[in-house]
């Protein structure tokens, strides 16, 4: 189904199409086809889980920080990405799905998140590579989501698109210090960036001839640009990064292509992407576990605050009738 | 503007605290600046006023963004729905005359 197919029949789908076609965004009360509701519901989602999954992999470091201002700049950004899954799931619920019911899907893996996340954090530069690469990556993916065509979606993109820029600038700059230290740290940088090169480029989802959804997702305004498209930019933005920071990228194929104007690349390893999304990643099981444990460990916290209000309120409605 | 989502439908103290208990759904509004209006921003979930204001402070405001917040529970804003647009806000249309560039005024008075 296309956006536009039954325009003309039902003036609520033309008023849809009509706003869509104008560039306007649909806000949460109007009236929107099911198909679009239940793209946005499954992309928000994703996206939200993914920042709060993404928390675990940089957390890990957190209590291992070299200096107190590592650690502190560490605790914010994963504070930051607590945030966005916050800003992420509101949006979500403003489509009509509940938070425990999002939370349910994330823990027994009926609903998705980022890829990436699958990957373990081996050594203390895989902090700074998952600000430079991971992180650049996302703002790659997210800037043109700030003019999604769902408001609530895109207002919370622009609040995530602020506080990235801190992400990958303290990514970029902890990797600058490493490799002005010793050779040792400058291989660690070297073997971070190995290690997270064709992971980063898997972000940016499968080729454009195989991911079936994104032609309705562009049509209806909630994809602003191809997989393949966000995945070259990407490319050309962070092959002079990496000869300001004196690394490679793991791959021969990458050179610049005069013609083009752009770097011609390799492809990653699509059945390993395919693998790690069905869940046989080297973390999957992992990052759900951990998730769920954080989860249930919170349910006295709940439950205590829920007691405590309750309380509170009628105590304010005895005093209010006293 | 607001009142984005549908009345929350919480559950106290029901069952285990599982996932399924909500805690009811705030709007919250912050004020960027002395001088501005309170805007919204987004929502949460909170047991009650003084957390969804805790909650407000660390989820909305970590960068100066605010000096001031209101929060507020979905289900107590009352919103005109999409099918009133029309008879809403149609009389702003007809009203052109409350615009200041209804008025044609000669272009060598100044100030004005």
């Amino acid at each position: 189904m296309t956006a536009t197919d039954t325009a003309g029949t039902d003036p609520l789908q033309a008023g849809f199409d009509a706003t869509i076609g104008h560039g306007d965004r649909i806000e949460p009360r109007d009236w929107m086809p099911e198909g679009y509701r239940r793209t946005l519901v499954r992309q928000v989602a994703q996206h939200a889980h993914s920042e709060i999954i993404g928390m675990q992999p940089e957390g890990s470091w957190i209590g291992r920080a070299p200096s107190l201002r590592r650690k502190a700049i560490l605790l914010a950004k994963v504070q930051d990405e607590a945030g966005h899954g916050l800003y992420l799931y509101s949006a979500c619920e403003t489509l009509g799905v509940s938070r425990g019911e999002l939370t349910e899907k994330l823990i027994s893996g009926a609903q998705k998140y980022s890829s990436i996340f699958n990957y373990p954090t081996l050594t203390y530069a895989d902090v700074g590579t998952i600000g430079w690469l991971v992180d650049g990556a996302a703002i790659c993916n997210q800037v043109p989501l700030c003019r999604t065509s769902f408001g609530p979606y895109g207002r919370a993109m622009i609040r995530i698109c602020k506080e990235e820029s801190f992400h990958q600038r303290q990514g970029y700059e902890l990797l600058m210090t490493m490799m002005r230290g010793t050779d040792e740290q400058r291989a660690m940088v070297q073997e971070s960036v190995n290690r997270f090169w064709w992971p980063a480029l898997m972000m940016f989802g499968p080729p454009d001839d195989e991911s079936p959804n994104s032609a309705q997702s562009m049509a209806w305004g909630i994809k602003r640009n191809s997989n393949d498209d966000l995945r070259q930019r990407f490319v050309d933005m962070s092959v002079p990064q990496a000869q300001a920071l004196g690394v490679t990228f793991p791959d021969p194929e990458l050179r610049w292509n005069p013609e083009r104007g752009h770097h011609d690349f390799g492809q990653p390893d699509w059945d390993e992407f395919m693998q790690v999304v069905k869940g046989n990643g080297p973390c999957n099981t992992q990052r759900i576990a951990h998730r769920r444990k954080a989860h249930e460990d919170g349910a006295w916290v709940r439950e205590a605050a829920t007691a405590y209000a309750a309380k509170q309120a009628a105590m304010a409605t005895a005093g209010g009738a006293a | 503007m607001s009142a984005e989502q549908g009345p929350s439908q919480a559950v106290p103290g029901s069952g285990t605290g599982g996932v399924r208990a909500e805690w009811p759904l705030y709007e919250v509004f912050v004020r960027g600046k002395r001088g501005l209006n309170h805007v919204h921003v987004g929502s949460l979930h909170a047991a009650d006023d003084d957390m969804a204001l805790r909650h407000a402070r660390d989820v909305y405001t970590r960068r100066n963004e605010g000096v001031s917040i209101w929060v507020v529970q979905s289900k107590d804003i009352a919103a005109s729905s999409p099918d009133e647009k029309d008879p809403m806000f149609a009389p702003s249309n007809d009203k052109v005359y409350r615009h200041p560039t209804f008025y044609e005024i000669p272009d060598n008075v100044p100030h004005m």
